[in-house]
């Protein structure tokens, strides 16, 4: 790149357009990222989702419950590896609806089949010697200032206790931390089954969903077929999917909302890209017969073409660099607040795109007027 | 000063003349603003008409009962005694033959496929009471009939059956393990009740083999008889509930979605007002940069620095107006009325209309000429201070 410092040059030559122009780019770049980023908190940790891991709830809506009788018969079904269960706790904090996962599991159970949520051995010791212990996502913790020690009162919306009484206190007995990074993995507050079943007032002996791991995730369908089927007839059919297709249809409900927001911003992305392009190429063409002086001093046609498309693609993919960094250390920055809508990092995958359309963008820009500066006769060039 | 008015008012007017010729730059300021404003106001719609939904069911006069505790019907709970308590209070409206409007409600959830994707969502279904309706009057059925009390009929919300596949008229659902008949479509003002499907209070329960109700909704006697509903419900020992009119409720249900998309609308809105005024301030630059020499000629045969630069100044915010009449102008167009749903706090699907209101389009507007004097008058300023005599041997 020995002409890299005369691309430089030529692309500050009018400082203050050129400042204007990639600060222009910087927030379309900016924009992408942080609107991808919210993108895949809508879709709900789809990713992430486990592919040999089942979730086994109600056949007719989420709101009905299972026997837990049934973790015994799901265990005998050929394929499987093991089975936990949880129920949805719901309940508010300080007055307000939880903004975090609280469910009821049974400590060792849940934690094999979710390998992923990891703790020391002191914290899994403890939380199985305290009946009211409770443990808590790392992120969660730090945004609610909760130290282990602390009594976490929560207010019962749909889990009165048998006396009436709606609150429910937790000891924090430790941490965990979500080693898959799902949206909103270290977001939860689990708590033990045992203290929840027995002082709930109603309810007593029903879960909310299994989840049951199977031994490969190609005898995934099997399993899930042979499972419902053993409860088809019963007084509570089941309904087993992947965990991925789980997520993927809890994300389709808030569908719309997230399918309108993409598609306004994505063409005002558009169109930001469009106009800066359009002042990036008139730029060019006001420096055309500059470049005619250029080849007086002997730049060949091919050469000539290079830095008009280079100096194109310089500023394209600088602006874009710094708007995907912008994005991500905004997103770092706001990490808590944002963490509550399941937005936490913009991923590389979002990064690429953003380099490619960055890309494209300064091909297309450059291209016209670097065809222009090479078809360019010296003469003419001179003369304007 | 009259001289100077007249002097803005003459340099102004050259500027738009040849506003032509410097369409290209020019439309970067329009359309980057009708950018910004189209897409603000476009999300707050969405905030808006999501709000409107849930408080058209807001009255005041109209009280609901959940336990204590419940943060939305889904997660309360009510014995038929509790009910059956309610129902004594003082302050319910009477009807014409003596009765209290009262209406003791389940409110429950159903996987049905969607129109649009066909993919399994949740559905509201209703189990209401006679009173439902005395309390509600604003439901009408709209096509087919009533369901008759005792049955497995429906009738559906009129959102619900456009937004949920298979529910017209005569259309036969099964769920819960035996087929329910769709009899009538209703419609209810507009309401979050239009995304549901109703049926017998009693059929619901069995069906989903519950004994209990969700919620007790009544009818006041007027706005101010909810002290007196409220306290003798609170003073009972036999009932440990929540009393709010429905107008505080719907409120509360909204509240979640509202600031979601308001922090959304406002942050997204914001960077790219930013951006919008890198555009601006360019095209500016441009503009009185290409223009050098004309304004050199003005100062030189005798206007003011204060003229040039206001008339400078106007241009911009002139072409930011622009912008955001026509950002404003197909927000509306797109999207006002546009039909989308959402999961709400019921864990249900809520259908709702975007609302483009005058409000929202003023804001927009503001916002425009906001950019408009931001990105125009550094460039004023350098329009105003040029070096007269460089300026006119450039060329």
């Amino acid at each position: 790149m020995k002409y890299f410092s005369l691309i430089w040059a030529s692309l500050f030559r009018k400082k203050a357009r050129t400042i204007l122009t990639l600060l222009s780019i910087v927030v379309a770049f900016m924009l992408f990222g942080l609107l991808q980023a919210v993108n895949q908190a809508f879709s709900g940790g789809a990713e992430a989702a486990d592919a040999d891991r089942m979730i086994t709830n109600s056949k007719y809506s989420i709101i009905d419950m299972l026997p837990i009788s049934y973790k015994a018969q799901i265990e005998s079904v050929p394929g499987v590896k093991a089975v936990a269960f949880a129920s949805w706790f719901g309940g508010s904090y300080q007055d307000k609806p939880a903004r975090f996962a609280v469910f009821p599991v049974v400590p060792d159970e849940y934690l094999t089949v979710a390998p992923e949520l990891q703790m020391s051995a002191e914290t899994r010791a403890a939380w199985n010697a305290t009946r009211t212990g409770a443990v808590v996502g790392e992120a969660l913790a730090k945004q609610m200032n909760w130290k282990v020690g602390d009594k976490v009162p929560l207010q019962a919306d749909i889990w009165p206790q048998k006396d009436g009484s709606l609150t429910w206190t937790f000891d924090i007995v430790g941490t965990f931390h979500n080693a898959k990074d799902q949206a909103n993995g270290d977001s939860a507050l689990l708590f033990r089954y045992d203290y929840f079943d027995e002082a709930r007032q109603f309810g007593k002996g029903t879960i909310g969903w299994f989840l049951v791991k199977v031994d490969d995730r190609r005898h995934a369908e099997g399993v899930g077929k042979t499972i419902d089927s053993q409860f088809g007839n019963s007084s509570h059919a089941t309904k087993t999917q992947t965990e991925q297709a789980f997520a993927q249809g809890f994300a389709k409900q808030f569908g719309d909302i997230a399918l309108i927001v993409s598609a306004i911003l994505g063409a005002v992305f558009f169109t930001i890209l469009v106009l800066t392009g359009n002042t990036m190429s008139q730029a060019l063409r006001e420096r055309i017969p500059e470049l005619g002086i250029l080849k007086t001093v002997g730049f060949s046609n091919q050469a000539v073409w290079w830095l008009v498309l280079l100096e194109s693609l310089l500023l394209a993919m600088l602006g874009a660099a710094l708007g995907l960094l912008l994005a991500m250390s905004t997103v770092n920055a706001l990490k808590e607040t944002l963490s509550g809508f399941g937005v936490t990092r913009v991923g590389w995958r979002v990064v690429a795109e953003g380099l490619f359309i960055a890309f494209l963008l300064g091909v297309l820009v450059g291209v016209a007027p670097a065809m222009k500066a090479m078809r360019l006769k010296i003469i003419d060039a001179l003369n304007s | 000063m009259f001289a100077w008015m007249n002097q803005i008012a003459q340099v102004s007017w050259m500027n738009l003349k040849n506003l032509p010729q410097r369409l290209g730059t020019s439309l970067v300021i329009v359309v980057g603003i009708a950018g910004v404003v189209g897409v603000l106001t476009a999300i707050l719609s969405m905030g808006a008409g999501f709000r409107a939904t849930l408080g058209k069911a807001g009255y005041e006069d109209r009280a609901i009962v959940m336990r204590n505790g419940a943060t939305s019907e889904l997660s309360s709970g009510l014995s038929r005694e509790q009910a059956d308590v309610i129902r004594g209070a003082p302050g319910i409206r009477r009807d014409a033959g003596g009765n209290p409007i009262v209406a003791a409600e389940l409110l429950v959830i159903a996987d049905l496929p969607k129109a649009s994707s066909g993919t399994l969502a949740n559905a509201a279904v209703r189990g209401v009471q006679p009173g439902a309706f005395l309390l509600r009057p604003e439901v009408k059925i709209a096509q087919g009939r009533q369901f008759s009390f005792g049955t497995r009929e429906v009738i559906v919300g009129k959102q619900a059956a456009t937004q949920f596949g298979g529910l017209g008229l005569g259309a036969r659902i099964a769920f819960r393990d035996s087929d329910w008949t769709v009899v009538g479509i209703f419609e209810a003002d507009g309401s979050v009740n239009e995304s549901e499907l109703w049926a017998d209070a009693e059929v619901v329960q069995n069906a989903y083999r519950r004994n209990g109700f969700q919620s007790v909704s009544v009818a006041l006697e007027n706005a101010s008889a909810l002290t007196t509903f409220k306290d003798a419900l609170t003073a009972d020992p036999r009932l440990r509930v929540k009393v709010s009119t429905m107008k505080q409720y719907f409120a509360s249900q909204s509240e979640m979605m509202s600031k979601l998309i308001n922090v959304l609308g406002y942050s997204v809105g914001l960077i790219m007002a930013v951006g919008a005024v890198f555009g601006a301030l360019n095209t500016m630059y441009a503009a009185i940069s290409t223009r050098g020499r004309e304004i050199a000629t003005l100062r030189a045969i005798g206007f003011g620095a204060m003229p040039v630069m206001i008339s400078v100044l106007l241009e911009a915010l002139l072409l930011a107006l622009l912008g955001g009449a026509i950002g404003a102008a197909l927000a509306y167009v797109m999207f006002n009325g546009y039909t989308a749903a959402t999961l709400g706090s019921n864990f249900s699907q809520v259908a709702f209309d975007f609302r483009v209101t005058t409000a929202l389009m003023g804001q927009g507007l503001l916002l425009a000429l906001a950019i408009g004097l931001i990105g125009g008058f550094l460039p004023a300023w350098r329009a105003a201070r040029l070096p007269i005599a460089t300026a006119l041997r450039a060329e």
